[in-house]
């Protein structure tokens, strides 16, 4: 074969015959061919320390050729046994251990963990409180939503899509230095409302960034959605049939690039959502071009959410007012007796739900995040299972993969986006 | 759930020996591992029931004498739009109980993770290997009995 091609150039354009590469082809030295490189099944091991692979998740990859014959991944290099941390910890002091689950979008997993042993205490947030964690869950799907576009456009080979996403996610981080106090691990819950209340100086970051971002994701779909490279790459790549998806129990954005509308916000609306207008992207596609746009679309959803939240967002007390739950207000707490009882009993001895279980799940930037709760009747859960969307989207990788060429691997694990630290536990 | 859909539900399950309670609101089946794959097919096949998707597979060590173990199977429904959990105790000794790979392609890895955390197996899973700890690891971590700390040179570490 190789030989027709050659004396095909060799007739065609004669000075070609005499650059170096070809001499060196034609020359009897090259041993190798590619048809024998082709009968070898090859297995290739990716990670746990590859830069593609979204932290330590470990392939082992099996090949024919360039074609993916079976994928096998491997979990567990993160692994550091927060649900056993938890039956230690009292329900105050899994906050912050929350932060390390899926470390792009750490103020949701706050509001997620919350919400779940608010609902096994029985405790009910004011208004404020439940449109401040409303502004938080948004603006960590945005903040996670842009690593996975940035990662997934660079995994492409496209650097500077990544930087800007980089840069605008850098905004939103400062938004929340303004509003924690911390720029990342933020723990900025509490039992029964935020660690403090918004200030008109985090309102004012925030409306800028919302202003603004609009016209940046434009720059960054501008540069990626018409370049032929990026089509090429992703689109009919790492498919997956819709049944497939419901059997495996996919949720998030996967499950909506597949063309089945599940979202809880609108199906089980959970804080202010039922109040807000937007809309649920959905594709039909279930490639990897689907998914990338369904996390385009639901940013863009976000900011519409943020601009009502604001809007909307009452003013008064944002912690419930049940003094035996809810940890008092720090200043009040060094000056006043009763407070600084309050905050002994509730730090020493823990919310004490009643004897029973719970499970609440939110709608986070990967998909279904959930968590059950069984309690004794002490201060930290007998027993809490994380429902992490990243664990059980990673299940479908050898389906995404298979027959899929080696290129493509990358752009199939950032398409689904995976954290370790949610996966891994 | 609405009361309708649930005694529907309790209509079509009652050949079987079945408990029915809530878990925080949510509707809980209590059963026992012998009928389980039946129930289950039920719940997902039966058109006006179908629970399509199994989300989570999740183990509990209640740590009393008998029936130490339980495994709480959370199911959703896209056509309805709502949950309900199985649970299932499972024996002291040997807590074992069938896989539901046959019904669900998903359990896959929720009762490899059980397995890997509780010692929990599962008859005719297709692929029962630890997918945290390391394969050669003897304990299961999130048993009540398993400290805290960890047990000194449970992990081999390489030598110096």
């Amino acid at each position: 074969m190789h030989n027709t091609v050659f004396e095909k150039l060799q007739n065609d354009d004669p000075e070609i015959r005499k650059t170096k590469i070809l001499e060196a082809l034609e020359s009897e030295d090259l041993s190798v061919s590619f048809d024998d490189a082709l009968e070898n099944e090859m297995v290739l091991n990716m990670g746990p320390q590859h830069p593609a692979t979204h932290g330590v998740l470990r392939l082992l990859v099996s090949l024919d050729g360039e074609t993916i014959r079976k994928v096998v991944p491997d979990l567990g290099y993160l692994h550091r046994g927060y649900e056993k941390l938890a039956e230690a910890t009292s329900f105050h002091e899994f906050i912050p251990h929350t932060d390390r689950l899926d470390y792009l979008q750490p103020i949701a997993n706050n509001v997620a963990y919350t919400i779940a042993v608010e609902k096994l205490i029985h405790l009910e947030v004011p208004e404020r409180g439940k449109y401040i964690r409303t502004i938080c869950s948004e603006l960590g799907r945005i903040q996670s939503h842009l690593i996975a576009y940035g990662t997934m456009v660079m995994d492409i080979g496209a650097l500077t899509p990544f930087l800007w996403a980089m840069r605008e996610r850098e905004k939103i981080l400062d938004i929340y230095d303004i509003l924690t106090g911390v720029r990342f691990t933020t723990s900025y819950t509490r039992i029964g409302g935020v660690a403090q209340d918004i200030t008109d100086e985090a309102i004012a970051g925030i409306k800028k960034f919302i202003d603004e971002f609009p016209k940046y994701l434009k720059e960054m779909r501008d540069i990626i959605e018409r370049n032929k490279i990026f089509i090429v790459r992703t689109e009919g790549i790492g498919y997956i049939s819709k049944e497939d998806l419901i059997d495996y129990g996919i949720t998030g954005p996967i499950l909506r690039a597949g063309g089945v509308n599940r979202d809880l916000r609108k199906d089980d609306p959970y804080l202010v959502y039922d109040k807000l207008d937007f809309d649920v992207p959905v594709y039909n596609d279930s490639d990897c071009l689907a998914r990338y746009y369904v996390r385009i679309e639901e940013m863009i959803q976000s900011i519409r959410i943020l601009h009502q939240c604001l809007e909307k967002m009452p003013s008064g007390a944002y912690n419930a007012n049940n003094p035996k739950k809810v940890l008092p207000k720090k200043e009040r707490v060094y000056t006043k007796m009763e407070e600084l009882i309050q905050d002994f009993m509730i730090i020493n001895f823990g919310v004490n739900p009643p004897v029973g279980e719970s499970y609440s799940a939110v709608e986070s930037s990967k998909g279904e995040l959930g968590f059950y709760i069984k309690s004794d009747g002490k201060g930290n859960p007998f027993r809490l299972k994380i429902h992490s969307p990243s664990f059980c989207n990673l299940q479908i990788l050898p389906l995404l993969m298979k027959n899929c060429m080696i290129s493509d691997v990358v752009v199939i694990i950032g398409s689904v986006d995976p954290v370790m630290g949610e996966a891994d536990k | 759930m609405n009361q309708k859909r649930l005694e529907l539900i309790k209509s079509r399950l009652t050949d079987f020996e079945i408990e029915f309670s809530d878990i925080n609101g949510t509707p809980a089946i209590i059963t026992n591992p012998e009928n389980i794959i039946i129930i289950c097919s039920i719940l997902k096949s039966e058109p006006d029931i179908s629970f399509e998707m199994l989300l989570d597979v999740m183990g509990v060590d209640n740590f009393k004498k008998e029936n130490r173990f339980e495994v709480v199977c959370s199911l959703y429904s896209l056509e309805f739009r709502d949950r309900i959990f199985i649970k299932i105790s499972l024996d002291t000794k040997n807590p074992e109980m069938p896989s539901l790979t046959a019904i669900w392609k998903g359990a896959n890895w929720f009762e490899r993770e059980t397995y890997d955390m509780l010692g929990i197996k599962f008859k005719g899973h297709p692929d029962l290997r630890r997918i945290y700890m390391p394969e050669e690891y003897e304990h299961y971590p999130l048993r009540k009995d398993f400290p805290l700390l960890g047990i000194p040179e449970s992990l081999q570490l390489p030598k110096k």
